[in-house]
């Protein structure tokens, strides 16, 4: 796996210079709610990246190569292909609506000249194929290529058609539906190392599928209870561990995460370890639940550690010790005391997600207010940073800012009362080897890459 | 068929200056970009025609660049082109050419469907023993390496298929390459590719000198056989003395899997060992291992231990067997997981051979009456299959004796599936059984329950009759079987009654034309005036095939009295007939048409009554899977 077990590239975080690279999308202040992004991936080379958004499309970007020409620009990344990968469905046998949002995407191990992707809204995954196609077959035996039809009975001599040259066409098509196997909403999809299953989780279920097999799934993590008034966590997020095949980690809405070994036994239902930080009781409050609900869990590329998310931090677990982790870094502490606007707001249930950097040594998720946070783990040191249009000249770096928490606003900073809670960055992703971020904001994506010299 | 996707101009035109004969062939070219699948493959699967027309010469220079371009096709166009041009060797000018076929089969060999791959593979290996000693250096050689060192899996796992059928006919150095690609391919950094190059480590250690066996593939086997991801696709298939330790460190595997996969090869390995010696080392060096196993923890261990562990009673002999092997199966015959039990009974007949079923069967028969009265219904229900197995292994007098009485307690099973299956046996042990047999103890039994007070029993009665009919021959049925159906015409359940009309059509065809027309005729005619809409619709449909079966034997029918289209007379014994009367076909309709929507009105409202159990049940088969209705969460 690029980059990892470090050293491959530079530490990132804040000792570096971030720059504005690329915006997409629209500018318009009316966000159309299909428009806004749902998920953000980068495949495992970097030379693509994918989103989906709320009106089941997904858009892919491809890094053009580096262009002489224009020594400014280090490979931008520019539309490849855009697909509907879901539409709007309505199950007559349970009155439900099902939205084309797309809630993941996840790329495949590059296995030929072609791409594969893992797409999925709450219920159905479709694994998609993007391929280019630069010939085109020529010359029809019973028709001449204006399509006029030549009598058959003057045919003298049989032809076989040619192939010719002809513009780049990249085509998406389904490969595979995998449906009908989740009840309630599916959080994760992960593709696992042996690259040939993967696995889904809804909200009380895991899932585990083959990819060239459709109709059948294997449930391996059960937590409904028999009586469903006794439910008092869901499962939150999934992954599994990027090399060992038997391995996988789900968090659930009390904060703990389990990790379990498919090779104790096929259902999973008893895990492996348990990873939980004892709660500290003078902390204690109403909110204290919902805040410790784990959004995201993520493997760092080197399968050591696993990085969670909760609502106001972000957390580093050693993979081998379970009674707390090894870092905690505040991603916005100042709104602790907010809590209780936040929950009328529904603000406290959004689900932020988080990302490493392709060696390991930084991490980033994100905030309010178009705000994300980076944190370098060797220095221990961490950015905010704004994904705004502002400024957004190629190459113009970008300024960290500062939330004031006291009374005495410098200068420069923004006071938490002023924040805007519309403006969520809830999915970022990080280039597998080189410093360049993907920042969903809205209906917009940013694009960032370290300043070099 | 191919002409008649062409265009409109039909033929009978005949004339111009073309060659009627290219016209067909024109068509297969032209849908091989048809934009319905269909037929493209039609024509995909039609390409020796295409090359036959076209010549070798052309088939070489366009037909094949073109095809190499086709990946982008659906996956059944590939599967059935990477067929085809396994056999295409003569049509592109015999072995001299046979390297031309290489690129599109390459192409065909990386795509991501395995059955493709797997598929393109075959037909390489078919068209490398068509190359020249040459030809196989100069073009097969040189792509199996572009295939084994290539940047996808897919192409590298193609690549370990192709290696054994290569090695052989190259030349020394060639060799050499060959045997250092195959070494790195087993250590791939993609689980796949290791698996695909293990599973095909015995293939190439046959082809391979000895001296490279002991040097090279015993330290990959080894090697593979401790990778920790995926040891069990390492199939002990190479039977030398060295391995028998690797063998056993693999049934001790600390992974369930592995040792299941190891147990599942023990026989294979033992019957693969040198006979000279055989005997003693299984009884020293395997069996102690096989012995562990029987009691190890994981259930998929037992059961692939059990599916193959009788197996070794023919290679140890009889005393070996009594002495060592039957403790083992009786320990597994005990086994706590049915699966494991099943996996002992289903292979019973291999020790029958040698040890003789006497011994066996009294140990035996505890563990089966306990499967056959497990708690959970699929248990009982694989235990039923095996029943005509196991009949036929015991014979008659021990079945008498033990199983009869199982069999019928499955009748009246309060699981659907397992009344089926129950009554499906009967017919299966009929037929083993002879008829005789059938009429001394099993028809009695069954049509005691057409009295009884369960209506769901009674239908068993009925659906048993069904079953047994055929192989109880007309005596029986009409003698015993059909008095008791004509009896149950009077039911007061409505779905014994329909299922009385039901079987009636069943049993017709064995019945003779007295017994139709005196007995059931009347009885038919009867259930087709029923106050239910479900009896009057299933008797009006045996009146028609019973009718139809009179017409066959000649049994006069009135034609001037008969509507002459086919199938109208379907009715005739609805109501008497006069001339001018009638003929039922308007009422069959109405009928037809009606039926569902009374039918489900009267699902509604017909009572239950609780001494009987549900008066009504739906009429097609009851369902052991209900749909699971769950809460939006």
């Amino acid at each position: 796996m690029a980059g990892a077990g470090g050293g491959g590239c530079p530490a990132g975080g804040n000792d570096l210079q971030w720059c504005f690279s690329q915006v997409k999308g629209a500018i318009d202040e009316d966000v159309a709610e299909a428009d806004i992004i749902s998920t953000v991936e980068f495949n495992y080379s970097g030379d693509l990246l994918a989103t989906g958004d709320k009106g089941g499309r997904v858009v892919i970007f491809q890094r053009e190569q580096e262009n002489k020409g224009r020594p400014h620009s280090r490979g931008e990344y520019n539309v490849y292909s855009t697909f509907q990968s879901h539409e709007p469905e309505f199950d007559y046998l349970k009155s439900l609506e099902i939205e084309e949002k797309i809630n993941k995407i996840r790329w495949l191990p590059q296995q030929n000249a072609a791409h594969f992707l893992l797409s999925t809204n709450d219920k159905t995954i479709k694994l998609w194929k993007i391929s280019e196609r630069d010939k085109r077959a020529e010359g029809y035996n019973l028709k001449d290529e204006d399509g006029r039809l030549r009598d058959p009975f003057r045919i003298t001599a049989l032809r076989v058609p040619i192939l010719k040259p002809m513009d780049l066409m990249v085509e998406a098509s389904p490969r595979r539906i995998f449906a009908n196997a989740h009840t309630y909403h599916i959080n994760s999809i992960s593709v696992n190392s042996d690259h040939e299953t993967y696995l889904s989780a809804d909200d009380l279920r895991i899932n585990l599928w083959h990819l060239e097999i459709t109709d059948r799934s294997f449930n391996i993590v059960d937590i409904k209870p028999v009586n469903m008034e006794e439910l008092t966590e869901v499962i939150t997020a999934a992954e599994f561990h990027p090399h060992q095949c038997n391995v996988f980690v789900y968090s659930s809405s009390k904060g703990t995460i389990r990790l379990c070994d498919m090779r104790s036994s096929a259902l999973c239902d008893r895990h492996a370890k348990f990873f939980e930080e004892p709660e500290d009781p003078s902390s204690r409050s109403f909110f204290s639940e919902i805040i410790s609900s784990i959004s995201d869990v993520k493997f760092s590329h080197s399968g050591r550690y696993m990085m969670t998310r909760d609502y106001l931090s972000v957390k580093v677990w050693d993979l081998n010790m379970e009674s707390r982790p090894v870092e905690t870094h505040q991603v916005h502490e100042y709104l602790r005391s907010k809590l209780c606007s936040l929950y009328e707001n529904d603000c406290i249930f959004d689900k932020f997600e988080c990302c490493w950097s392709g060696s390991d040594s930084a991490i980033m998720t994100g905030s309010y207010n178009n705000f994300f946070r980076m944190f370098d783990r060797n220095t221990r040191r961490d950015v905010t940073l704004e994904a705004s249009r502002e400024n957004s000249k190629p190459r113009a770096s970008l300024k960290p800012r500062k939330v004031c928490t006291g009374g005495k606003r410098k200068k420069d900073e923004i006071s938490v009362d002023s924040l805007d809670f519309n403006k969520k960055i809830l999915h970022t992703a990080w280039h597998p080897a080189e410093n360049i971020i993907a920042v969903a904001a809205t209906n917009n994506l940013y694009i960032f890459q370290d300043k070099l010299n | 068929m191919a002409g008649a996707a062409g265009p409109g101009t039909g033929p009978g035109a005949a004339g111009g200056d073309g060659d009627d004969s290219l016209y067909p062939i024109a068509v297969l070219i032209d849908e091989l970009r048809n934009e319905d699948v269909q037929l493209r493959l039609n024509s995909i699967k039609k390409l020796s025609t295409i090359a036959l027309a076209l010549g070798v010469e052309r088939t070489r220079t366009e037909l094949l660049p073109f095809l190499t371009d086709t990946i982008y096709d659906e996956d059944e166009v590939l599967l059935a082109l990477a067929e085809q041009l396994g056999n295409f060797t003569g049509l592109v000018g015999g072995p001299d050419f046979a390297h031309c076929l290489l690129p599109p089969l390459e192409s065909l060999a990386t795509v991501e469907e395995t059955v493709v791959r797997d598929k393109a593979v075959e037909s390489l290996r078919q068209i490398s023993q068509e190359h020249t000693p040459v030809a196989l250096e100069a073009h097969f050689v040189p792509l199996v390496k572009r295939l084994a060192s290539g940047d996808w899996f897919t192409s590298r796992t193609s690549a370990c298929g192709l290696f054994s059928v290569c090695y052989p006919r190259a030349s020394n150095a060639v060799k050499a390459e060959i045997r250092q690609h195959f070494r790195s391919l087993c250590s791939d950094d993609t689980p796949m590719v290791r698996r695909a190059a293990a599973s095909k480590l015995g293939e190439f250690a046959k082809v391979l000198e000895l001296d490279s066996v002991k040097s090279e593939i015993v330290p990959l086997f080894t090697n593979l056989a401790s990778d920790e991801q995926l040891q069990k696709a390492v199939g002990p298939k190479i039977t030398l003395h060295d391995l028998i330790p690797a063998f056993q460190n693999l049934l001790k595997d600390c992974e369930a899997e592995v040792r299941a996969a190891a147990a599942h090869k023990v026989k294979e390995l033992c019957e693969n060992l040198p006979t000279e010696g055989r005997e003693t080392i299984i009884m020293n060096q395997i069996l102690p291992y096989v012995k562990e196993l029987v009691s190890d923890t994981n259930q998929h261990v037992k059961s692939a231990l059990a599916s193959v562990i009788m197996g070794l009673s023919t290679i140890l002999g009889k005393e070996n067997t009594i002495e060592h092997l039957l403790p083992l199966f009786l320990a597994q015959l005990k086994d706590e997981c049915p699966e494991v039990r099943l996996n002992i009974i289903s292979n019973l007949d291999c020790v029958n051979e040698v040890i003789g079923i006497r011994q066996l069967s009294q140990s035996l028969l505890p563990a089966i009456v306990e499967l056959a009265e497990d708690a959970k219904w699929r248990v009982r229900l694989a235990i039923i299959e095996y029943m005509p197995l196991l009949a036929g292994q015991l014979g008659v007098e021990f079945f008498d004796e033990k199983l009869n009485s199982l069999c019928m307690a499955w009748l009246v099973d309060h699981v659907y599936a397992i009344r089926e299956a129950a009554t499906n046996n009967l017919m299966k042990l009929v037929q083993k059984f002879g008829t005789e047999w059938a009429q001394n103890t099993i028809v009695p039994k069954v049509l005691v329950m057409a009295n009884d007070p369960n209506y769901l029993h009674r239908m068993t009665t009925l659906f048993c009759i069904n079953a047994l009919s055929e192989a109880c021959g007309q005596e029986i049925t009409t003698k015993q079987m059909l008095p008791i159906v004509l009896k149950m015409a009077g039911d007061q359940v409505a779905n014994v009654r329909f299922n009385v009309a039901k079987s009636l059509q069943k049993i017709g065809p064995i019945l003779d034309t007295d017994a139709l027309q005196e007995e059931v005729k009347p009885v038919l005619q009867k259930l087709g005036q029923d106050e239910d809409m479900d009896v009057k619709y299933f008797a009006q449909e045996a009146i028609s095939a019973v009718a139809q079966r009179l017409r066959k034997l000649d049994f006069p029918v009135k034609d001037s009295e008969e509507p002459s289209g086919p199938g109208a007379d379907k009715n005739h014994f609805l109501r008497p007939r006069g001339p001018g009367e009638d003929t039922g076909k308007a009422h069959r309709e109405r009928a037809a048409r009606v039926a569902p929507e009374e039918a489900v009105g009267a699902a509604r409202f017909r009572g239950t009554d609780v001494a009987k159990g549900p008066a009504y049940q739906l009429h097609v088969h009851t369902e052991t899977h209900l749909p699971n209705w769950k809460l939006q969460n």
